[in-house]
């Protein structure tokens, strides 16, 4: 992982998870804004998951556990599909705070690899 | 002869249980994620918290599944998981401070689920409070 790519996505998480959990409390339906915000979170872990395969290549190695690394970023990366799959089905504002909830999650998921990548032991 | 009343094949579950079940289904989504790792890479580290972490997986995907599905058994499934879920992280958080020996690696519980931003604790109580304040009509 590469520690500021890593913080610039938990900070775009943390805002599109905080931008749909008002919005949908609001009342707002599943809209471009939200979707989008929700579909950048997934772009930006599709990217973070080329950096974490080629990084070894580079040198950049975790010093935790990989397939514990790994089991989090596939989960990550499920989540805003699953989410944004509900979000198609019901438009209600429920589905918008949903897909806040899966954002900070995700937020919370990518510091947890942080950890395992630069922290962790063993 | 009348048509059977069964529902249309819609979700259920309405408004704000929709969230519920969403922190649910992600919950054990993380938690048998970790489980799996915890128990195929390193089980012999600490097998008792390793082997509760997998029986806490296996009721987070129960509980998930039983919010959303129709029917009487489910509800009583439901009640079951989670209140099984709120005697565990409450049984082991205590037992995690009392004796942290006991559970020297975390699992979903330990702390109350303070490696989970203490979402294992909150999260039964909103649940049981909304299966209590949400009567099924299909019995």
């Amino acid at each position: 992982m590469i520690e500021w790519f890593t913080f610039a996505q938990i900070a775009v998480a943390v805002v599109a998870g905080l931008l749909c959990i008002v919005l949908g409390f609001a009342g707002r339906a599943p809209n471009d804004l939200t979707m989008g915000a929700t579909a950048l979170v997934e772009v930006l872990l599709i990217a973070q998951l080329v950096v974490a395969i080629a990084a070894p290549a580079f040198g950049n190695t975790a010093t935790g556990s990989v397939p514990e690394f790994y089991t989090y970023l596939v989960s990550a990366m499920i989540l805003p599909i699953a989410g944004g799959f509900w979000a198609l089905v019901e438009r209600t504002r429920w589905s918008t705070v949903v897909l806040g909830v899966v954002c900070l999650a995700i937020a919370v998921m990518l510091y947890r690899m942080e950890q395992i990548w630069t922290v962790q032991l063993g | 002869m009348p048509l059977p009343t069964t529902a249309p094949a819609r979700p259920r579950v309405r408004g704000v249980g929709v969230v519920l079940v969403a922190v649910y289904g992600i919950l054990a989504l993380a938690a048998t994620g970790r489980s799996v790792v915890q128990i195929t890479t390193k089980f012999d580290e600490a097998p008792l918290a390793y082997l509760l972490s997998a029986v806490a997986a296996v009721v987070y995907i129960l509980a998930t599944v039983s919010l959303v599905a129709p029917g009487a058994v489910w509800r009583r499934i439901a009640w079951a998981t989670i209140s099984f879920e709120l005697a565990g992280v409450l049984i082991v958080g205590l037992l995690s401070l009392l004796d942290p020996e006991l559970f020297p690696h975390d699992t979903v519980w330990s702390g109350f689920g303070r490696g989970y931003v203490y979402i294992p604790l909150v999260l039964p109580v909103l649940g049981l409070w909304w299966l209590a304040g949400h009567r099924r009509t299909d019995k």
